[in-house]
């Protein structure tokens, strides 16, 4: 290897993932489930989860196995293994809800090809040591939960007028049903991302003046 | 990469199966385990979803029995062949109605539903909706639309005189114009679902309630007669 790679493990590793290198807010990956699975917090939060879990475990053992998985055959091992982490994600969310199975659908399932999953395995852990993949891809795994939280939030609270559950506004409140449909999730993206974007500008002003 | 990365020396084709192998054994592993410790939860789960649902879709139901509805009868649930129905009954043991269910193509995906089958007056007396995959905000109106819902006070699925097929079909028909016991008045905004409520319950009660007919007595005794869960 030309360049050493830094074994540290720092805070750094862990909060890459929740700010700077946000795998939805910043890299723009992983955006079907992200648009789809948001329309309640309860869906975010146990979408992110799940995918927390995946990243976390497959992050692991592609780490492990680094040095002993050809290159030629990476590509089909780490989609075996994430496939793996799926199915058996798959299985505890069954055995934990029957409910929140049905509202999150073929999503689950489909956490394989979910690209934050796959790139991860290739850009981090499989240049890494185990324990720092790990810390690297709770962080995103994180980073992800909160994007998909920050939408879904806002979502169940403009669509269905409850937070978790628990309604907010009383009967008299008129939904705006359109927040709970697939557009709405590109509507409450955009804001997110057009506060955010604001955010980094007035930031990088400042520091021009200065 | 530098000329020395192309010139890494080939992986040997054992070393790849190796890998490959290995790692789909592992995944094996993982995955049979995850299953069996999950198994008897996610079994739980759906006994409980499934029995909560009976219940709620025949109101006043207390106790459940399963029974197999078969060409040849209708036997005590024994995990044979046959269209399963449970049997809901008050404290007495009086038979309240007969659940059973239907599935049919919504918008999205199949629509499963639970409904409740009143003998006593040949009528559908309420749905419920076991699993579907509609449009949250449209298709799942079905679930909360007061008016949809009031279709199934007394859905008629009266048997014609020869006793193989209803006398008149299930139709769901447009928003507003509901004219005749058998028809389900559509949501407009959500007629594809609600058309799939239709011809789920049609194709279901086609098949299932000239099965029941000759058969009635032995439901109705299902407390006194055996073992109710």
């Amino acid at each position: 290897m030309s360049h050493k790679i830094d074994t540290r493990i720092s805070w750094d590793t862990f909060l890459e993932g929740l700010w700077r290198e946000n795998p939805v807010f910043v890299m723009m990956l992983g955006m079907c489930p992200t648009l789809a699975v948001t329309n309640s917090a309860i869906n975010a939060l146990s979408m992110g989860l799940a995918t927390t879990f995946v990243l976390t475990a497959s992050g692991f053992l592609v780490a492990l196995g680094r040095n002993l998985i050809p290159s030629q055959v990476r590509i089909a091992t780490f989609i075996v293994i994430i496939a793996t982490f799926v199915t058996m994600v798959d299985y505890a969310i069954q055995a934990i809800s029957l409910t929140l199975y049905n509202a999150l659908g073929a999503f689950i399932q489909l956490i394989v090809v979910n690209c934050i999953i796959l790139g991860r395995a290739e850009a981090y852990a499989s240049k890494h040591r185990p324990m720092k993949s790990v810390v690297n891809a709770a962080g995103m795994g994180v980073g992800f939960t909160l994007a998909l939280l920050c939408l879904g939030v806002v979502r169940e609270i403009l669509g269905a007028g409850s937070l978790f559950g628990i309604n907010l506004f009383g009967a008299n409140y008129e939904p705006w049903v359109v927040m709970v449909l697939p557009p709405g999730g590109f509507i409450v993206l955009g804001g997110w991302l057009l506060l955010f974007e604001w955010f980094k500008q007035r930031k990088e002003q400042r520091l021009l003046v200065k | 990469m530098t000329d020395q990365a192309n010139q890494v020396p080939s992986t040997p084709t054992a070393r790849m199966f190796m890998a490959l192998g290995g790692m789909a054994m592992l995944s094996g592993f993982l995955v049979v385990m995850a299953y069996q410790i999950t198994k008897p939860a996610i079994e739980l789960n759906q006994r409980m979803a499934v029995e909560k649902m009976v219940f709620k879709v025949i109101p006043g139901a207390t106790q459940r029995r399963e029974f197999l509805a078969t060409k040849d009868g209708v036997r005590p649930a024994d995990g044979g062949e046959g269209i399963p129905i449970h049997a809901g009954y008050d404290d007495q043991g009086k038979l309240l109605g007969i659940a059973a269910k239907g599935a049919a193509q919504g918008y999205a995906d199949l629509v499963h539903l639970l409904y409740a089958y009143d003998p006593a007056c040949a009528c559908i007396r309420g749905i419920e909706v076991v699993k579907m995959a509609e449009t949250p905000g449209l298709g799942d109106k079905i679930i909360t639309n007061a008016d949809f819902q009031a279709n199934f006070k007394a859905l008629d699925v009266q048997l014609n005189e020869a006793g193989d097929a209803l006398a008149q079909e299930i139709v769901t028909v447009k928003h507003g114009s509901k004219q005749h016991p058998w028809e389900i008045d559509a949501i407009s905004g959500a007629t594809i679902t609600s058309k799939a409520v239709g011809k789920a319950l049609n194709q279901s009660a086609q098949a299932l309630m000239p099965l029941l007919k000759p058969h009635r007595a032995l439901i109705e005794q299902g407390v006194t007669g055996g073992k109710a869960q």
